[in-house]
């Protein structure tokens, strides 16, 4: 390992990162704009968040730049803005936002992948009639998301954190009248809750131990040596560390939302959505954020551990991470949706990423989330492109041929298959996918995810051959011919494509600028970076997988055209196999007969015993109160209205005895007078006398 | 001196006198200005109570007993004008003096 260069010790922030709440501000601001618009406004709301991302993406690049030019000066620059948000006695609720590569790196990607879905969406949703609502939401969302990027509190991070669980939820459900749409909507937000839950509970933890909830704040921060040493000492459960017992349920929470096992239910559900939003949302940015969470929170996981070896919370992330790729890329393979696949390989990659999490380190896993972001948007706008194109069909088994009809689809679809496959040397993919597999080889605790990860290749590129296969290759087997979409939609797909292929420049070993630049290292350009030992045969390796899985996807689909009754290829050879794929190994049948069973039957048992139980002790004080009443009635009835009514009777007869005085003659008055006076002087004379 | 040849007891009885007259005025009479002539009678007797008390008072040069009636006058004349508007009042509504038919305000 070469020397890492300390962070410099923050003076003052610099203008941009004073600045830098802007970048989430603008959005939301636009959002907040849009959702006053009337429906009709469609140039105005698309305007607003097209303007508003690409002034968040201005700051972008200023403040990445900012961070490049204090690295290349050879200081890592970390630059934190805190400030307390809730003072309650002698506890202090600090939120703040944070400069520092990390942040600049996720900054700069999820800007610009969103103005181009933006742009892309100008296209896609140009037909439908709630064109402002979305972009009101997609605003929001990105947001909400460039808020998780920047926070320096986890309190902050996780406010943002549920924005973008609510906005996924709304783009989710989009299209509302569709059953589906709703039930997916529903079904996700409900299990990214469920690893909410976890999340929330360690971070109420963490602010129990440590007191802050700020990740870096000069030294008393969260994420900083002293607090980690406290939290080291604090025995938890099962042999944890409070460090690792709270590392342990952030990556809960990570989880639900990445969509790792057995939390990735929802994802591929998810797919109901507009494409650009499955593009967005659920392939480049937010399903990432689970994984920037736990490089964010990374020295947390890290924490105790011993030079070369992992803690107990990396390993679970990384058996986590590797099984949910093998697992995915499997249910992958036997899908018939040209999204639903897409959705798989998504849930797939991000077990890489949290694999490399695991193994490698914060760069190894958020290049290939850099990377990923850029072909996965890259594939769904493409995908979209391709829906749209066929007239709304998402049957992949109901295309075929399209790569004469739709060349420039196609050209950049191929890009990001190829890409995604890890095709070697051109393409980004491939140079994010090899910093995991040997991050894997080099792994001390155990081989065995080395080589899920290498099945998990090859499984990628078989199912992505499939899907070409079936989709651009063969004969057109839909009922409208096809059409190729306009030029607002394909020139994001051309930039992408471009990006998909560039970014590996940047994550070659012989140039570990990426790497570098995360971790805060000197970044030389160096040949013999492939001189590592073990590291030539490793491409190699990666490199025959991939060749195989495209070989054996060709021979099997290549150029078939199958009709769509025709049962597939894999299902004549081996049914059981396909079938248990093909309903995605019954992964929620099993949550229907458990978890969903449960609370059908406990929401009876507690119906039941609303009704009868509570029900029962709630009639029961009802008759009581009842006869109460009836008695309060009788005694009202008979004591209180009697004595009342007599006391007012009497009260007239005095009345009337006293009215007989009101003569209304004025000399029976001074009379009266006369009298008293008389009396009066008596008195007088009487008193004075005695 | 004065006091020599006239007593206080002589004072106030002449004002008793008057005071009686005036009650007797005011009580017996139907006419309702009549009656505010025997009212008027018995505030001047009034007045010359304050004034006999205050000539044969301890202090009969600081002239207390002299602004008391003064200022009693005056009242008694705003009385009067009030009581003589209102009995013009009422005789134009009801066309009457008569006190006994005035008794609308009979509770």
């Amino acid at each position: 390992m070469q020397e890492t260069i300390p962070f410099a010790p923050q003076l003052a922030a610099s203008p941009i990162a004073e600045i830098l709440w802007l970048i989430p501000a603008l959005p939301i601001v636009a959002a907040g704009l849009a959702a006053m618009l009337k429906q009709a406004k469609r140039g105005t709301s698309a305007t607003l968040a097209i303007g508003s991302m690409s002034f968040s993406l201005l700051l972008s690049l200023i403040a990445f730049g900012h961070v490049v030019v204090g690295w290349a000066h050879g200081a890592s620059v970390r630059e934190v803005v805190n400030f307390t948000w809730i003072q309650a006695g002698a506890t202090n609720v600090d939120l703040g936002w944070v400069l520092d590569p990390l942040s600049a790196v996720m900054l700069l990607m999820v800007s610009l992948v969103g103005l181009l879905i933006f742009i892309y969406s100008v296209g896609y949703m140009a037909h439908d009639e709630n064109y402002t609502r979305f972009f009101c939401f997609l605003s929001l969302f990105a947001g909400a998301m460039l808020g998780v990027v920047i926070s320096n509190s986890l309190l902050l991070l996780f406010m943002c954190w549920e924005i973008v669980g609510l906005t996924s939820y709304l783009l989710i459900g989009f299209w509302y009248r569709r059953p589906a749409a709703s039930a997916a909507a529903k079904k996700a937000f409900l299990t990214t809750r469920v690893g909410d839950v976890f999340f929330l509970l360690g971070m109420v933890w963490l602010f129990s131990q440590t007191g802050t909830l700020l990740f870096y704040n000069g030294g008393s921060g969260s994420l900083e040596p002293l607090a980690l040493a406290g939290l080291l000492s604090q025995p938890a459960a099962l042999g944890l560390t409070a460090a690792g017992a709270i590392g342990l349920l952030i990556f809960a929470g990570a989880a639900g939302k990445s969509g790792q096992f057995p939390l990735h239910v929802w994802l591929p559900d998810a797919m109901e959505g507009p494409t650009p939003v499955s593009a967005l949302i659920h392939a480049a940015t937010m399903v990432a954020a689970g994984v920037y969470l736990i490089a964010r929170v990374y020295p947390l996981m890290q924490a105790g551990a011993l030079a070369g070896g992992s803690t107990a919370a990396l390993t679970v992330v990384t058996w986590v991470g590797a099984f949910t790729a093998v697992f995915a890329a499997l249910i992958a393979v036997a899908q018939n949706d040209i999204k639903r696949i897409l959705a798989y390989s998504t849930v797939s990659q991000l077990g890489y990423m949290m694999a490399g999490l695991g193994m490698g380190g914060v760069a190894v896993g958020i290049f290939h989330l850099i990377t990923h972001a850029f072909f996965k948007a890259l594939l769904f706008m493409g995908a979209g492109s391709v829906i749209h194109g066929c007239h709304e069909e998402q049957d992949i088994r109901r295309m075929g041929g399209l790569k004469s009809d739709m060349p420039l689809t196609f050209a950049t679809y191929a890009i990001g298959m190829l890409a995604l496959c890890g095709f070697p040397l051109l393409f980004s993919g491939f140079w994010s996918k090899d910093g995991i597999l040997e991050a894997a080889q080099h792994w001390s605790v155990a081989r065995t995810p080395f080589y899920m990860l290498v099945f998990g290749a090859l499984l990628t590129a078989f199912y992505m051959t499939r899907q070409v296969a079936y989709v651009f290759f063969g004969q057109w087997r839909g009922k409208k011919p096809a059409h190729e979409s306009p030029g607002v939609m394909t020139m994001p797909l051309a930039i992408l494509a471009f990006f998909a292929i560039a970014l590996g420049v940047i994550g070659t070993p012989a140039w570990p600028w990426f790497r570098a630049f995360l971790d805060g290292r000197a970044a030389a350009f160096d040949l013999h970076g492939f001189a590592e030992p073990g590291l030539l045969a490793l491409m190699l390796t990666s490199t025959v997988v991939v060749l195989l899985g495209l070989i054996v996807g060709w021979r099997i689909y290549g150029d078939r055209s199958p009709k769509p009754e025709e049962p597939d290829a894999l299902e004549r050879a081996v049914p059981p196999v396909w079938a248990a794929l093909h309903n995605r190994l019954y992964v929620d049948e099993f949550y229907g007969v458990t978890v969903v069973a449960f609370y059908a039957w406990w929401a009876r048992v507690s119906d039941w015993f609303d009704r009868r139980v509570w029900g029962g002790v709630v009639a029961g004080v009802a008759v009581l109160f009842g006869l109460w009443a009836q008695l309060n009635r009788f005694l009202d009835n008979n004591v209180v209205d009697g004595g009342f009514d007599k006391g007012c009777e009497e009260l007239n007869v005095g009345g009337g005895l006293l009215s007989r005085v009101q003569t209304g003659r004025v000399q029976t008055y001074l009379r009266i007078l006369a009298l008293a006076v008389v009396a009066l002087a008596a008195i007088l004379i009487w008193s004075s006398r005695a | 001196m004065m006091s020599q040849s006239t007593p206080l007891t002589g004072f106030l009885m002449v004002a008793a006198l008057l005071f009686a007259i005036g009650l007797a005025g005011a009580l017996t009479r139907r006419n309702a200005i009549l009656v505010l002539i025997g009212i008027e009678l018995m505030l001047n007797a009034a007045n010359l109570n304050l004034i006999a008390f205050w000539r044969y008072g301890p202090h009969p040069e600081a002239l207390t007993g002299m602004m008391f009636a003064i200022f009693s006058i005056a009242v008694a004349a705003a009385e009067a004008a009030v009581g003589l508007g209102l009995v013009i009042q009422i005789h134009r509504h009801a066309h009457t003096t008569d006190l006994d038919q005035m008794n609308r305000m009979k509770g």
